[in-house]
């Protein structure tokens, strides 16, 4: 299963916890299979078709991907939501 | 540079990395800040007291008594006076050498452009994805580099997007189009201590890529949870289609760059 860390935002979907771990082949997959624990989280994270929803971007074992919810991800993968953060 | 001024900057010039080669060109260069919050208080600090010749600030707002508990730059006499003002005022008293440019409304389009060509550096330490994304498309479209900080709550963000280099990724390649929702400090809160931490790396960096020296946070997003007390470092590249940087360049739709704003957090 893969470890996916949790943006502050979201943990109140994943009643407080910071790091879940999902099962799946893809991010998408992942997204998924944490939206039947957490409902809600899918529509967090997925905008239209297989995009992620703008100001989020995704890191499978600590590069940003591209592919976003298609990119492969291994049943050892650190994945990471991360969301644009405009204060200062 | 004069007796006082190699005394002044003694503890730096000892420095091999930076010698009195690396002091004067922080001393001929130019960093434009934008965004007098908290960010950009610990940023012009540390920007003014190293040595960097001329700063341009930028930011319309007012000093208010809730930003006094982050935005070390202003007093508790300076509420109610407009940010830039009082920010000069603390940075002559701390650096005299350093000259000061002030620019206390917002900057757009062809105004934001030319500011951001002028400079050798930039620090984006607004408050807003609007601003940040406008801030984004000048320094790719004039090829200065932007030292990018974002905090909010216990945690932050920090990186460099060097356009110099063909290679560079954007803040447009990592985040996209802009979030539907601006989190700011002023709806969701922010510890103190993160924007100095926040701030001082940006000025770090901008300090690094004048001098040229070191290994910038180029290609490097570094993600900060002050509660855990936690760095992690992403990998970022290039999106070879993105609409900033890439190819997608040529293809968007031209429009006037957005307006930027103050910054408040």
């Amino acid at each position: 299963m893969a470890t996916v860390w949790i943006p502050t935002p979201l943990q109140a979907l994943t009643g407080g916890e910071a790091t879940v771990r999902a099962t799946g082949g893809t991010v998408k997959e992942l997204v998924e299979d944490l939206d039947r624990s957490y409902p809600g989280f899918k529509e967090a994270i997925v905008g239209e078709g297989v995009l992620v929803r703008p100001g989020i971007s995704v890191v499978v074992d600590g590069s940003v991907v591209k592919k976003g919810l298609l990119h492969p991800v291994g049943a050892e993968s650190e994945v990471f939501f991360i969301p644009a953060i405009g204060g200062g | 540079m004069n007796d006082e001024q190699l005394l002044r900057y003694s503890r730096q010039i000892m420095l091999p990395e930076i010698d009195a080669g690396g002091q004067l060109r922080l001393a001929q260069a130019t960093a434009l800040v934008i965004g007098l919050g908290g960010l950009g208080s610990a940023a012009s600090i540390y920007l003014a007291t190293g040595g960097v010749g001329h700063l341009v600030l930028v930011d319309y707002d007012k000093v208010d008594l809730s930003n006094l508990q982050r935005q070390i730059l202003y007093a508790t006499r300076d509420v109610g006076s407009r940010k830039t003002e009082s920010a000069a005022a603390h940075l002559r008293a701390l650096n005299p050498d350093v000259q000061l440019t002030l620019i206390d409304r917002a900057l757009e389009g062809e105004e934001l452009l030319a500011a951001v060509r002028a400079a050798d550096v930039v620090v984006d330490a607004s408050d807003n994805f609007r601003t940040r994304f406008a801030v984004n498309e000048a320094s790719v479209r004039a090829g200065t580099p932007l030292v990018s900080g974002a905090a909010i709550r216990f945690e932050a963000q920090v990186s460099v997007f060097d356009p110099r280099n063909p290679e560079s990724p954007c803040y447009r390649c990592l985040y996209g189009e802009r979030a539907a929702i601006d989190e700011t400090c002023t709806a969701n809160g922010v510890i103190a201590p993160l924007l100095g931490i926040i701030g001082s790396l940006q000025a770090a960096e901008a300090m690094k890529l004048i001098m040229g020296i070191g290994r910038t946070l180029h290609g490097r997003l570094l993600l900060f949870d002050l509660l855990e007390m936690e760095w992690r470092e992403a990998r970022l590249k290039k999106d070879p289609d993105c609409p900033v940087c890439g190819s997608g360049r040529a293809q968007r739709d031209e429009r006037t760059p957005p307006k930027t704003q103050a910054a408040d957090a």
